[in-house]
C-alpha cells in the first residue's frame, strides 16, 4: 500500500525539519492542502497574496539559516511568486517553492490556470523541477533542499501537477543526493590562502569589504577575529550589515552609493581590499574604473562565477567563507596599522554621517532612537526607499541576521511579510519593520496575516505621502520635476491599523513624541503600526552620483558650508 | 575570438532551454550550437561556439557551470581538436551543367545525395572554412536552399576521452 504524492511531500517536508509553510490554496493544490491537515509538525500560514508567502519564507530563512518553504496554486498563484523568487535569488536566500500545476495530460494545452512556471522562473531560481512522475518526487524534494541550502544558497521551485500529487507511490526517500553536475567547492585553495596571508602581511592600508556571504556562511566570528588580528577596518555591503558589529572601532559601516564617507574614502585609498562574500554590485562600486584604484583586490566567494565578474581580481579564492577564513587565520599574524587607522579616525571625525538634528521631526533621528532603545537587539526588516538607507546608516546593527532587507532586487513590499517569517522563526525576538508609505501599501494586507498569527511586530512607517527615494532621484536627475511620486489617496494609517482586532495604531508627529511613542510601541506586546509624519523633502546623504567614484560623493550640505534645504 | 566549448549535460527535458536562456539573458552570443546524445544515453553533448574575449568566455563558462544540469565543460580552443560541420546545399543543375557541378563536388570530396529534375542536393562535411569554400564555389550555379548543422568538435588524443564524472 502506498501513499499519495501529496502525502509523501508532507512526509518529506517533515523529514527536512520544516515547521512552517507559507502559502495560499487553489484548485491545483487541493491534495497538498488536504495532506497538510494531517501534519502535526508543519503549520500552514495563510498569507494574503502569494508574493508575501515567498517574502515570509525568505524572512524565515534569513533569520534562521534554515530553508524557507512556500506553496502556491497553479497559474496566477504561481506567477504571484515571481517577484519573491527573484528577490530571494538576488540575495542568495535558501527557499523551496512548491507550486501546483494542471494535470500532466493537460500540460501544453493552455488549460485553465496553466502557466509554464518552470519556464518563467528559470532565470530567477537556482534550479527548478516539473515533476512528471510521482516516482521522482522523493528524489526531487531531497535534491531541492540540498540545492537550495548548499553552495551559494538560492530558491528552488518544484512544480507538481495535480494528478502527480494524487498518484500513489511506493518509493521512499533516497539515501543520499547524487547530482553529478553540482559539487560546490568549500575548501579554499591552500596556496591561494597562503598568498592572501602574504598580501595581508605586506599591506599598509588594508580594508575588509564584507557582504551577505559572510552572514550566509555564519562566518561573523571569523571575520571579527581577522579584522582584530590584522587591525583592518571593515566596511559592509547592505547585505553584509550585521556581519561586523557597528559599534566596533574598526567598523566603517556601509560603503557605496549611500555609504559612509569614511568607508568610501577608505576603499578609495586602501592598498589591499579583502573582499569577502560580496558581488561588487554597481551600488557599491560607483564608477568601476575609480573603484579601489590603488588596491590589490582579493576576493573570497563560494560562487566562482562571482569572481572577476565586475572587477578584475588580483587574488581569487573560491570556497566557503567560514572555512577559508578559518584557514586564513592559521596563517596571519597580528598587524598594526597606526597611520592608516588614524587617517580613518580623522575621516570619521571630519565626515560623520550627518542629518539636520534640529527641532523638526527627522526620520534619521527616529531610526537613531530606535537603535538606542533596542540597543541593536532586534530583528529589523525594511522595505525599499529612503527609510531603508537611513536604517542601514543610523541603526547600529551589532549581530548577524538582524537586518533583513531586499538588497539585490530592491523589492518594495518586502518588509512586512519578511517580518512575519522572522517573527515566526524567532518568537522571542523583537521584530521591527521600517517602511515607507509607498512600500507599506504594496503588501499592507499582510497585517491580516500578522493578526491571525498573533505576531507582535512593530511597524515604523514613515509617511511623507511620497515615493521619496524616487523623488530624490528626480531632484538630482530631472531638475526637480517631480513626476508620479506623490500620493494623495493615502489612508489614515493609524485608523487602518486599529480597524484590525488587537492592533495598536500610534502616531509620531513631532520630535518630542519620538521617545515616548517608540517606548510604548516596543513595550505594548501588540502588533503595532507607528505612523511617523515626516517631510518629503529630506534627502539621503551622502550620495554618489552616476559615473562618479566613491570618494567624489555629495556630502551632507552643511558639511561643505552649504545650506540645508 | 571564437571559442569552441564542449559541454556535457544531463539528457533531460528543458536543458537546452536553460542553456540557451542563459546565453540570451546574459547577453552572450551563440555562434552555433549542436546537440546530440553521447555513448551514455543519460548524457548529451553540446558543442557551443561563442565569440568573445577571454573575460567573456570565462564568465560564459562559469555561468554554464552553475547550471545543475551541466556536468562538464571544456574549452577546446585551448587544446588540439578536430571540428566538423555538415552542409546540405540544393543548387540549380540543368543536365547540361551537371558535369561541372560534379567536378566541384569531387574537388571538395563532397557527395551528391539527391538529383531532381533541375536541381541536385550536395552533402559536404569539413571545417568551417571548407564549408564556406564549397558554398561559394557553388553559388554561381544558383543556390536554392542551404542548411548547416553548426560545429561539432572533439579534442585529439586521449584527453577528455572519458566524460564520466
Ligand atoms: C516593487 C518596486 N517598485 C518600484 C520600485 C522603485 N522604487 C524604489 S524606492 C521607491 C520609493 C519608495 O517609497 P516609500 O516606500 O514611500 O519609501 P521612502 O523612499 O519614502 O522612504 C520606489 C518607487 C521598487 N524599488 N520596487
Amino acid at each position: 500500500m502506498g501513499i499519495t504524492g501529496a502525502q509523501a511531500l508532507i512526509k518529506y517536508l517533515e523529514k527536512e525539519g520544516v515547521k512552517y509553510v507559507f502559502g495560499y490554496p487553489g484548485g491545483a493544490v487541493l491534495a497538498l492542502y488536504d495532506a497538510l491537515l494531517e501534519s502535526k509538525l508543519i503549520k500552514h500560514v495563510l498569507v494574503r497574496q502569494e508574493q508575501a508567502a515567498v517574502h515570509a519564507a525568505s524572512g524565515y530563512a534569513r533569520a534562521t539559516k534554515k530553508t524557507g518553504i512556500c506553496l502556491a496554486t497553479s497559474g496566477p498563484g504561481a506567477t504571484n511568486l515571481v517577484t519573491g523568487l527573484a528577490t530571494a535569488y538576488m540575495d542568495s536566500i535558501p527557499l523551496v517553492a512548491i507550486t501546483g500545476q494542471v494535470g500532466t495530460d493537460m500540460i501544453g494545452t493552455d488549460a485553465f490556470q496553466e502557466v509554464d512556471i518552470t519556464g518563467i522562473t528559470m532565470p530567477i531560481t537556482k534550479h527548478n523541477y516539473l515533476v512528471k512522475d510521482v516516482k521522482d518526487l522523493p528524489r526531487i524534494i531531497q535534491e531541492a533542499f540540498h540545492i537550495a541550502s548548499t553552495g551559494r544558497p538560492g530558491p528552488v521551485l518544484i512544480d507538481i501537477p495535480k494528478n502527480v500529487s494524487s498518484a500513489l507511490l511506493e518509493e521512499d526517500y533516497p539515501a543520499s543526493v547524487e547530482l553529478r553536475g553540482y559539487k560546490p567547492n568549500y575548501k579554499g585553495h591552500p596556496a591561494q590562502i597562503k598568498n592572501l596571508a602574504k598580501l595581508i602581511a605586506e599591506a599598509q592600508r588594508p580594508v575588509i569589504y564584507a557582504g551577505g556571504g559572510v552572514i550566509s556562511s555564519n562566518a561573523t566570528e571569523e571575520l571579527r577575529e581577522l579584522a582584530e588580528r590584522i587591525n583592518a577596518p571593515v566596511t559592509t555591503t547592505l547585505m553584509g550589515i550585521g556581519s561586523f558589529p557597528e559599534d566596533h572601532e574598526l567598523s566603517l559601516g556601509m560603503l557605496g552609493l549611500h555609504g559612509t564617507p569614511y568607508a568610501n574614502y577608505a576603499v578609495t585609498e586602501c592598498d589591499l581590499l579583502i573582499s569577502i562574500g560580496v558581488r561588487f554590485d554597481d551600488r557599491v562600486t560607483g564608477a568601476i574604473q575609480k573603484f579601489a584604484p590603488q588596491a590589490k583586490v582579493t576576493h573570497i566567494d563560494i560562487d566562482p562565477a562571482e569572481i572577476g565578474k565586475n572587477v578584475t581580481i588580483d587574488l581569487p579564492i573560491v570556497g566557503d567563507v567560514a572555512l577559508v577564513l578559518k584557514d586564513l587565520l592559521k596563517r596571519v599574524g597580528s598587524q598594526e596599522h597606526h597611520t592608516w587607522l588614524s587617517q580613518i579616525q580623522k575621516w570619521k571625525e571630519e565626515h560623520p554621517l550627518r542629518y539636520a538634528n534640529d527641532d523638526q521631526l527627522r526620520p534619521q533621528y527616529i531610526i537613531e532612537k530606535l537603535g538606542e532603545l533596542t540597543r541593536g537587539n532586534a530583528i529589523v526588516t525594511t522595505d525599499v526607499g529612503q527609510h531603508q538607507m537611513w536604517t542601514a546608516q543610523f541603526y547600529k546593527f551589532v549581530g548577524p541576521r538582524s537586518f533583513l532587507s531586499s538588497g539585490g532586487l530592491g523589492t518594495m513590499g518586502y518588509g512586512l511579510p519578511a517580518a512575519v517569517g522572522a517573527q515566526l522563526a524567532k518568537p522571542e525576538s523583537l521584530v521591527i519593520t521600517v517602511t515607507g508609505d509607498g512600500s507599506f501599501q504594496m503588501n499592507m494586507a499582510e497585517l491580516g496575516t500578522a493578526v491571525e498569527q498573533k505576531l507582535p511586530i512593530k511597524i515604523i512607517l514613515f509617511n511623507n505621502s511620497y515615493l521619496s527615494l524616487v523623488r530624490q532621484l528626480q531632484h538630482y536627475h530631472c531638475d526637480q520635476r517631480f513626476s508620479g511620486v506623490a500620493f494623495t489617496g493615502n489612508p489614515d494609517f493609524v485608523q487602518l491599523a486599529e480597524s484590525y482586532q488587537n492592533v495598536a495604531g500610534l502616531r509620531i508627529a513631532k520630535k518630542e513624541d519620538v521617545e515616548p511613542v517608540l517606548q510604548e510601541a516596543l513595550s505594548n506586546g501588540k502588533l503595532t503600526v507607528v505612523e511617523c509624519r515626516v517631510s518629503e523633502q529630506e534627502l539621503v546623504y551622502p550620495v554618489v552620483l552616476p559615473n562618479k567614484g566613491l570618494n567624489e560623493m555629495v556630502h551632507f550640505p552643511a558639511d561643505e558650508g552649504g545650506r540645508y534645504e | 575570438m571564437k571559442h569552441t566549448l564542449a559541454v556535457n549535460v544531463e539528457n533531460r527535458p528543458g536543458v537546452l532551454t536553460r542553456i540557451a536562456g542563459l546565453f540570451a539573458r546574459r547577453g552572450y552570443n551563440i555562434d552555433s550550437l549542436a546537440v546530440g546524445k553521447t555513448d551514455n544515453p543519460l548524457i548529451s553533448r553540446m558543442t557551443i561556439v561563442v565569440d568573445g574575449d577571454d573575460r567573456v568566455i570565462e564568465q560564459v563558462s562559469k555561468q554554464l557551470y552553475k547550471l545543475i544540469d551541466v556536468i562538464k565543460l571544456t574549452d577546446l580552443t585551448t587544446e588540439e581538436y578536430v571540428d566538423r560541420e555538415m552542409i546540405l546545399i540544393k543548387v540549380n543543375a540543368d543536365p547540361a551543367i551537371r558535369g561541372e557541378i560534379m567536378q566541384i563536388v569531387d574537388i571538395f570530396r563532397a557527395r551528391i545525395v539527391d538529383i531532381g529534375k533541375n536541381t541536385v542536393i550536395i552533402e559536404a562535411t569539413g571545417d568551417e572554412s571548407k564549408i564556406n569554400a564549397i558554398e561559394s564555389a557553388l553559388r554561381p550555379f544558383g543556390i536554392k536552399e542551404v542548411v548547416r548543422t553548426g560545429r561539432i568538435a572533439m579534442s585529439r588524443g586521449l584527453k577528455n576521452k572519458n566524460y564520466k564524472s
